[in-house]
């Protein structure tokens, strides 16, 4: 049976890691190529690494992170963040990276979507989505922003969702801004509008804190993965703690030998 | 020598890094698409990813489809990667019918659309390899799990070179043996720990020169 999947989420600028770590026998804990060689080593499905280098001349950083990933990280991996262009993607995808995450650059041109998805795959093009929810709205109605959630683009988060999909997303990586950072648990309405209106898998992104909330997503809102940061960063969860409480739920997860 | 065969397609980065980690010992592993150095390698990898003709279109541009055969057919280790898997049988229905090596009975089929699956097969699966017997699972745990990217599944003529079976709505063959002759609908280089031990497993296959 296929397994539910745990993935952390590097924020990395410049090459480095943006936020603290708690791993133990790190030589450099800066470096988001052995938090990911070390993710791999607890039990993680995938990792996806987000470039926020806000400069463009910075970005051949993020393809050393890639090539290096390559050689020490035996799972999949993504790269999201500051790529515009096919060459780009390609690019990344030559040093090993297994999907690269559209955001902005999709919204800007959904046709790259269509573009990269029939070049490399659908199974390659991960588009995520910012949503957050049009206050007041009842029936809950959410939009999609970019530039880090910093610009709404008034469009509809699920009618964005399903265009994606149709124009060759192979997943959707949905990030609740109302949830994120609060970690009071997922956005259970907004993923679970989103996966009842994609066929594709849904990762769920923002608001995890504690054990339950994993389970919760997953039963409530049916998705396919839960992405988190800071939980796992800061070694408040562990990635093997987070799969035996779904394994507890009755979720199939992969126990890492 | 093992040699990943380069026909420009897919990932051959990151399934030679899988190698160099996985075996100890110096291993000259290498991703070239030169025939010369195919007809010395003493172990072949055909990796792959994308559409099944277009990958078998390159294959045969190369020539490298006939040495492929030759050398398979010679006895020389041949591992199979997911698209690589595939192309081993005889034919694929993927955008058409397409003619693979025909190395191995069977036709490449997609995923039924009535089984409430959604498609490609994308994530962590369980290997069922307790009907057969394969050194390639040398010292992997029963009901392992690996990573699959996938929206074809190979169905074979003969049940007895299927080495595992998965369960994704239906039951299919996710990794076959025919002698020397080896295939993996998976990525054993994504595979964390069980996939490496994989690789690791099919190097010594082709040092010993046993399977």
């Amino acid at each position: 049976m296929l397994a539910k999947r745990v993935i952390p989420c590097l924020d990395v600028t410049d090459g480095r890691v943006v936020k603290g770590v708690n791993f133990v026998d790190l030589r450099d804990a800066g470096d988001p190529v052995e938090m990911a060689a070390a993710y791999d080593k607890a039990g993680a499905d995938e990792v996806v690494f987000l470039d926020i280098t806000a400069t463009s001349d910075a970005r051949p950083a993020m393809l050393e992170v890639a090539a290096r990933t390559s050689e020490q990280c035996f799972i999949p991996y993504t790269v999201g963040g500051g790529m515009r262009s096919v060459a780009d993607m390609r690019a990344m995808l030559a040093q090993g990276a297994d999907k690269i995450s559209l955001n902005s650059a999709a919204l800007k041109n959904p046709q790259i979507v269509a573009q990269t998805s029939a070049l490399f795959g659908s199974q390659c093009i991960v588009v995520a989505i910012d949503a957050r929810k049009v206050p007041g709205s009842h029936p809950a109605r959410w939009e999609a922003f970019v530039a880090g959630g910093r610009k709404n683009t008034g469009l509809d988060a699920l009618q964005w969702a399903r265009e994606a999909t149709r124009l060759g997303a192979g997943e959707i990586l949905l990030t609740s801004m109302d949830c994120d950072g609060v970690k009071e648990g997922f956005d259970i309405d907004l993923t679970r509008a989103v996966t009842s209106a994609v066929s594709v898998p849904v990762i769920a992104s923002g608001g995890a804190g504690k054990l339950d909330d994993f389970a919760e997503v997953i039963l409530e809102a049916d998705a396919d993965a839960v992405l988190a940061a800071s939980v796992f960063h800061f070694g408040e969860l562990s990635v093997l703690e987070v799969k035996q409480a779904l394994a507890r739920e009755g979720i199939c997860v992969r126990i890492p030998e | 020598m093992i040699v990943i065969i380069d026909y420009g397609r897919g990932n051959l980065r990151s399934v030679q890094k899988g190698f160099e980690h996985a075996v100890a010992h110096d291993l000259d592993v290498r991703v070239s698409g030169d025939p010369k150095l195919i007809a010395e390698a003493d172990g072949l990898v055909l990796p792959g990813v994308g559409a099944f003709g277009d990958a078998k279109a390159s294959l045969d541009r190369g020539g490298l489809s006939e040495l492929i055969t030759q050398r398979a057919l010679a006895g020389v280790p041949l591992l199979g990667i997911c698209l690589g898997m595939q192309l081993l049988l005889d034919k694929s229905l993927e955008f058409g019918e397409h003619e693979g090596l025909g190395l191995v009975a069977g036709t490449c089929r997609p995923f039924p659309q009535d089984v409430g699956i959604k498609v490609p097969h994308i994530g962590w699966n369980t290997l069922d390899f307790s009907a057969a017997r394969s050194s390639l699972f040398e010292g992997i745990p029963a009901e392992g799990s690996v990573y699959f990217v996938h929206s074809y599944y190979c169905a074979l003529e003969n049940p007895a070179e299927s080495i595992a079976r998965t369960d994704y709505g239906i039951e299919f063959v996710s990794a076959l043996q025919k002698g020397n002759i080896f295939g993996v609908q998976f990525h054993p280089e994504k595979s964390s720990t069980i996939g490496l031990k994989m690789l690791s497993n099919f190097a010594e296959v082709v040092s010993k020169g046993e399977y």
